[in-house]
């Protein structure tokens, strides 16, 4: 190595650089491995136990008896996609409302302020502190376990998620495009509309696809207000069957045919939050 | 400091401004400012940095009000309306007084609607006239051969110095009278730069153009008058030829020959 001389001092930081560099790698990549190591066992387990027990039974009978011939999870697969539909129905324009007006207009409000810090609350809010919540104001007070009741608790977990996102998402968009639109002569809500939220929509819609993929799985908050229900209903004013509570109630008994079930139920939910976190990635994918 | 100036009398002011100060909060930001700008003319404004060149371009269509703690006193007239009084609506200034900034910035939808979408706010047109306003809009802005067959297309596929040519032609698309250019070159490369100088030159035979600029070469090629500023004050204004050539005042002497500072 003639020709490149190098001082002999800046030579030395070179390397104890690259040293430093390389170990700093291999603890990022032991992490990871760490992490994608009981990522991969809860997957593959959940597809050995619960693949198995998926059959066309398990989309058309009811809930089973313990230890009957036949038996699905028709009622809690309904149960669930519709208090999780209609908590994001629900949830979904009020995370929104709440985040454009926390991000264009109560930015430096004392009003945003208190609503940034009570949102931070209820955002890190143990879900069955919520589940409890509904239970004492909705379901004690009526007297009654109901699917309206699960929808409420579920819609009080997406709407913070919403909001945050949302409020995140919208700033980021750079201030010379809020200027740009406002220099056409653009009214502030239709700057906000066509320019701003639209420019943050996929980041809101992932937000929003975030929450329900987290709510689809939530057992607490529906435990204590749709409670469960062994037979089919749409009756959201009765208790509801839902896939996490009854994944809950068999995964713990003692009977086999329930645990096969609850291993499929797993499968189902495991396979519909992939599918969603999937479809927030590819379907939102900025394109503007 | 009053900078009187002359121009020859065949030019007509298209703007006035008078005893126009301008604060920061409690910062003195704009000092005393009177000056007339011509109708149909390219003024530029040059000036070391932080000498409100481009707060002074921002009082012209009011965008400092989205800052509350932003506030302008004096007056500027337009057509001898006064766009700082508070009773005038802001979208009407605007609207008259069109504004393309530093950074390119393409609204996030297609070429098409970008050029669109500031029309709709004043008119509605009827697809056929919509079609024939973005094409006289893009072909204004030089940029008609490069897009026409990808109007569909996102605006932010195209290159900085395109983009800056689709701001330029949504600013002009709504057929305003007066067009505010902060320094939109300063992001772009030597040929993007040269094709908007050529742009700015063809633009003043129907708009008066005011544009602030670091440059001042740029200044010298494209411009009929030019300001220059320095702490809040206009040293002077004046034909570009002979601020350039014979400036009256030492201060401008100093800056425009490097000797500033």
């Amino acid at each position: 190595m003639s020709g490149f001389s190098i001082d002999a001092g800046r030579l030395a930081a070179h390397k104890r650089r690259k040293r430093v560099n390389a170990l700093a790698l291999a603890l990022s990549l032991a992490a990871m491995a760490f992490g994608v190591f009981w990522l991969l066992w809860i997957l593959f387990e959940t597809v050995r136990l619960g693949a198995s027990g998926l059959s066309w039974q398990v989309f058309t009978e009811m809930t089973p008896a313990p230890q009957a011939e036949v038996g699905g999870l028709a009622n809690a697969i309904y149960g669930s996609l519709m208090m999780v539909g209609l908590a994001t129905l629900i949830a979904t324009p009020i995370g929104v409302m709440a985040g454009v007006y926390l991000a264009e207009y109560g930015r430096n409000a004392w009003l945003g302020r208190i609503t940034q810090f009570i949102n931070d609350i209820l955002l890190s809010a143990p879900s069955i502190v919520i589940g409890l919540f509904i239970y004492s104001v909705v379901v004690a007070r009526f007297k009654a376990f109901s699917g309206w009741a699960g929808v409420m608790a579920l819609s009080l977990i997406v709407i913070p998620v919403v909001i945050r996102t949302t409020e995140n998402m919208l700033a980021l968009v750079p201030n010379a495009m809020r200027e740009a639109a406002y220099a056409l002569g653009t009214p502030k809500w239709k700057v906000i509309l066509s320019i701003t939220l639209k420019s943050a929509r996929s980041g809101v819609l992932t937000g929003v696809l975030l929450a329900v993929a987290r709510i689809s799985g939530e057992t607490a908050p529906l435990l204590f207000t749709a409670l469960s229900n062994q037979f089919w209903t749409s009756n959201l004013r009765e208790p509801m069957a839902s896939l996490p509570v009854t994944i809950f109630k068999f995964a713990m008994s003692p009977y086999e045919n329930w645990q096969q079930l609850a291993w499929a139920g797993v499968f189902l939910i495991t396979l519909g939050v992939l599918a969603l976190n999937i479809v927030a990635r590819v379907a939102f994918r900025n394109k503007h | 400091m009053d900078a009187k100036v002359e121009w020859p009398m065949t030019d007509t002011a298209k703007i006035s401004v008078k005893d126009l100060n301008f604060y920061y909060g409690r910062f003195h930001a704009l000092k005393h400012i009177n000056m007339e700008i011509p109708d149909k003319k390219v003024t530029a404004f040059i000036g070391p940095s932080g000498c409100g060149k481009s707060t002074l371009l921002r009082t012209f269509n009011r965008m400092f009000e989205l800052y509350p703690e932003q506030r302008a006193e004096g007056q500027i007239t337009v057509d001898g309306q006064n766009v700082l009084d508070r009773g005038l609506d802001v979208s009407l200034i605007r609207a008259k007084v069109g504004m393309v900034f530093q950074k390119p910035t393409p609204f996030p939808m297609s070429i098409y609607d970008n050029i669109a979408f500031g029309v709709k706010l004043f008119e509605s047109l009827s697809r056929v006239e919509m079609d024939e306003r973005v094409e006289w809009a893009l072909k204004k802005a030089a940029l008609w051969n490069e897009v026409k067959d990808k109007l569909g297309q996102s605006g932010s596929g195209l290159s900085g110095g395109q983009q800056q040519r689709l701001c330029i032609a949504r600013g002009i698309a709504i057929k305003p009278e007066v067009l505010l250019l902060d320094e939109p070159c300063s992001a772009l490369d030597p040929i993007s730069t040269g094709k908007i100088e050529e742009l700015i030159d063809e633009l003043k035979s129907d708009y008066t153009v005011l544009i602030v600029t670091h440059n001042m070469q740029q200044a010298a090629r494209c411009s009929d008058y030019t300001a220059y500023m320095y702490l809040g004050d206009l040293i002077e204004f004046g034909p570009t030829r002979e601020l350039f050539m014979k400036p009256k005042r030492r201060e401008t002497e100093d800056y425009i020959t490097g000797r500033f500072g």
